[in-house]
């Protein structure tokens, strides 16, 4: 089982014509996702590389194709816009892959789309392994298992899944949620689906400095999910205070958002935290031997 | 700085004093001489801290507002917890000087927890926020805003009472905070701060100070200010990181000596992490962003070559959109070609285009590592020089 997403998910994909879209769209094809067409305003009725249909709005995509699920490339200033027609057409998951949308705007489109969630912006996007993939994650390294994933990061995801894998750990799903300040699916989100997820055993959660979403997801573990076997990091343990590293939303300021004030968050809801992501494997193996 | 942010608040309808922006002493003196009453002296820098460090006079004379600006001008703003490495002085405000009765504070922002607008308002005006957050967290009242309403009157009526602010804001109140939502709103800013909002002995209220932080992701809906920025000084670490075709956030030095070079910036955290864990300690923080070539894979080496005081650098590659093979052309020709000093390399190479990536290294006469925690051990040991 999975969350989210399956094999018999129907995704488009809006900016398909574009460089991005074009090449992510053939290596989720490649990966087995169900994409049924395209949307890129101005070339609707043409094929698009891959010999998918392309609409020019996303509403005569639905109509057309069934899909509920939508994966974004198109560049920021127009990000926001096509987010709101993927609501506006009836989809009801989003991934928002662009990076660089004004955090106005992702205000706006979080606080007015009801119904529809967005993962992103500023994402790797989300897999459930061996089913389908929305998304720029690198297929290959993946393997089906029942160990959801949860990471603010793109390639510190990629880094972790493989040691699961390696460690013999498949995953149910991986979503990589962001590092923006404002972004549509928190950890919260996250584990409350992971927690209804009969496919899902145990759950890894990778954070990072800045914001309070590790320690709010600390809180739901503590309150919602007592005896999930949860392992957690936090990335940034060196980072100096009032300068974003990278990501926008890996910032320290004052007190808040320090890796400490993480960290003691987890430990307080029993949640182990890997000082490296190399010891994540172990931390899980130890918490699920646990009774 | 704080006249860029008086011209939004003067756009936007919130009162402020009247002033000029002066970049001579000779332009202060003129203007006061135009001017004659009581004026204040206030050095324009991003930083604050301003009154402690000496960097706001008074002057009653066109002679003491060429005195004033000239010493405020002397040096740089001093150092402080906000900013360790200070910041110069290019010109100075030369402000009405308002008889305080009272000074307040009130501040627009984005709450990551919400997803909403929140506006803040507190009757400690003057001081450090975070101070006041520590000392008197009870009077800080808060009011998220769902964008789509918008901001209303009532919403600042209630919290000129709720915050416990002097009556005598409760007048202007209202009005003010519209227009700063209004400022927020349209500019697309990350915050809007007035600190202080100064109640005058007649019972005027002006924003003394303004702050106003924009979203760089926003500015092309606002040309104008891409000017501003222009004026706007980067710090070192930004220049270089722009210098090198990589964005404002992708680089930040430290005072160590294993450099560090990863992908994501996620990756980017953990690596100096797990240099820190292997007992060394960091010369920088550099994520060299998704799909880098070889080109920006040779800009970063020099980058950290050249501008750190790394003897060791640990390069760590995940590919994913980013090319193993695309990586390790960019490391031997930085190698090949640079003429910069040459310091010990470990390279972690894997994911995509990892084989293609390790023969070109391995040809060049490399070899990458196979984990993280092995690259950072040897790049501890590497800097030690061991």
């Amino acid at each position: 089982m999975s969350i989210y997403l399956d094999k018999n998910t129907k995704v488009i994909v809006q900016g398909i014509t574009g460089a991005e879209g074009s090449y992510h769209t053939g290596r989720m094809l490649d990966y087995g996702t169900k994409i049924v067409g395209g949307v890129t305003p101005g070339k609707g009725g043409q094929k698009s590389s891959h010999g998918l249909p392309v609409f020019d709005t996303v509403q005569q995509a639905v109509d057309a194709t069934g899909a509920t699920h939508t994966c974004i490339f198109v560049p920021p200033p127009f990000a926001a816009d096509a987010l709101f027609e993927a609501h506006a057409a009836g989809i009801g998951f989003a991934v928002c892959i662009t990076e660089g949308l004004p955090v106005h705007d992702v205000l706006r489109v979080v606080g007015a789309t009801p119904g529809m969630q967005i993962v992103g912006p500023n994402c790797p996007g989300l897999i459930s392994p061996g089913k389908s993939s929305i998304g720029i994650m690198p297929g290959h390294i993946f393997k089906e298992g029942d160990v959801g994933l949860i990471s603010r990061s793109g390639t510190l995801t990629y880094e972790v899944v493989d040691l699961l894998t390696r460690a013999g750990f498949g995953q149910s799903t991986c979503v990589g949620i962001g590092g923006d300040p404002i972004i549509g699916t928190t950890f919260v989100d996250c584990l409350r689906s992971f927690a209804n997820d009969p496919g899902t055993r145990a759950i890894v959660v990778c954070g990072e400095i800045g914001g309070s979403d590790e320690e709010d997801a600390a809180a739901f573990v503590a309150e919602h999910l007592p005896g999930t076997p949860i392992v957690g990091f936090i990335g940034g343990r060196n980072a100096p205070p009032g300068k974003s590293l990278g990501h926008a939303g890996a910032i320290v300021s004052g007190k808040f958002g320090t890796a400490k004030s993480k960290i003691e968050a987890f430990e307080a809801a029993g949640i182990p935290v890997a000082a490296r992501p190399s010891e994540i494997p172990g931390l899980l193996a130890d918490r699920l031997a646990k009774p | 700085m704080e006249y860029q942010g008086k011209e939004l608040f003067r756009r936007s309808g919130i009162p402020v004093p009247r002033g000029q922006q002066c970049a001579t002493a000779q332009e202060a003196a003129e203007f006061v001489a135009r001017n004659p009453g009581q004026w204040v002296v206030k050095a324009q820098v991003l930083m604050g801290g301003r009154g402690k460090a000496g960097k706001i006079k008074f002057a009653d004379d066109a002679e003491q507002a060429r005195a004033m600006t000239t010493d405020v001008m002397a040096t740089p703003m001093p150092p402080n917890r906000q900013n360790p490495k200070g910041e110069p002085i290019n010109s100075v405000l030369i402000e009405e000087k308002l008889p305080i009765a009272k000074e307040a504070y009130c501040a627009i922002t984005i709450d990551r927890t919400t997803k909403k607008p929140v506006i803040m308002v507190s009757p400690f005006g003057g001081m450090d926020i975070e101070e006041v957050a520590e000392q008197h967290p009870e009077s800080i009242a808060k009011t998220f805003i769902d964008t789509a309403a918008g901001y209303w009157p009532y919403v600042g009526r209630d919290l000129a009472f709720v915050s416990g602010l002097d009556p005598g804001y409760r007048k202007a109140l209202p009005a003010i905070l519209a227009g700063l939502y209004d400022l927020f709103f349209t500019y697309g800013a990350k915050l809007v701060e007035i600190n202080p909002l100064v109640l005058t002995d007649d019972g005027r209220v002006f924003a003394s100070d303004s702050k106003v932080e924009l979203d760089d992701d926003g500015l092309f809906k606002n040309p104008e200010f891409k000017e501003w920025q222009k004026t706007l000084p980067l710090d070192e670490d930004e220049t270089l990181a722009v210098a090198a075709g990589l964005g404002v956030r992708n680089f930040r030095r430290f005072d160590g000596t294993v450099g560090t070079m990863a992908n994501g910036a996620g990756l980017a955290m953990a690596t100096m992490d797990a240099v820190n864990f292997a007992g060394g300690k960091i010369a920088n923080f550099l994520d060299v962003g998704g799909g880098a070539n070889a080109q920006r894979v040779r800009n970063c080496y020099e980058l950290i070559v050249n501008h750190t005081g790394a003897r060791s650098i640990f390069i760590n590659i995940f590919g994913g959109i980013t090319r193993g093979d695309e990586v390790a052309k960019g490391i031997v020709q930085a190698l090949a070609e640079t003429q910069s000093r040459k310091v010990p390399l470990v390279i972690r190479l894997t994911g995509t285009n990892e084989k293609e990536g390790r023969k070109i290294l391995a040809e060049a006469g490399m070899t990458p590592v196979e984990t993280m925690d092995e690259g950072a051990a040897r790049a501890v040991k590497l800097a030690a020089g061991a």
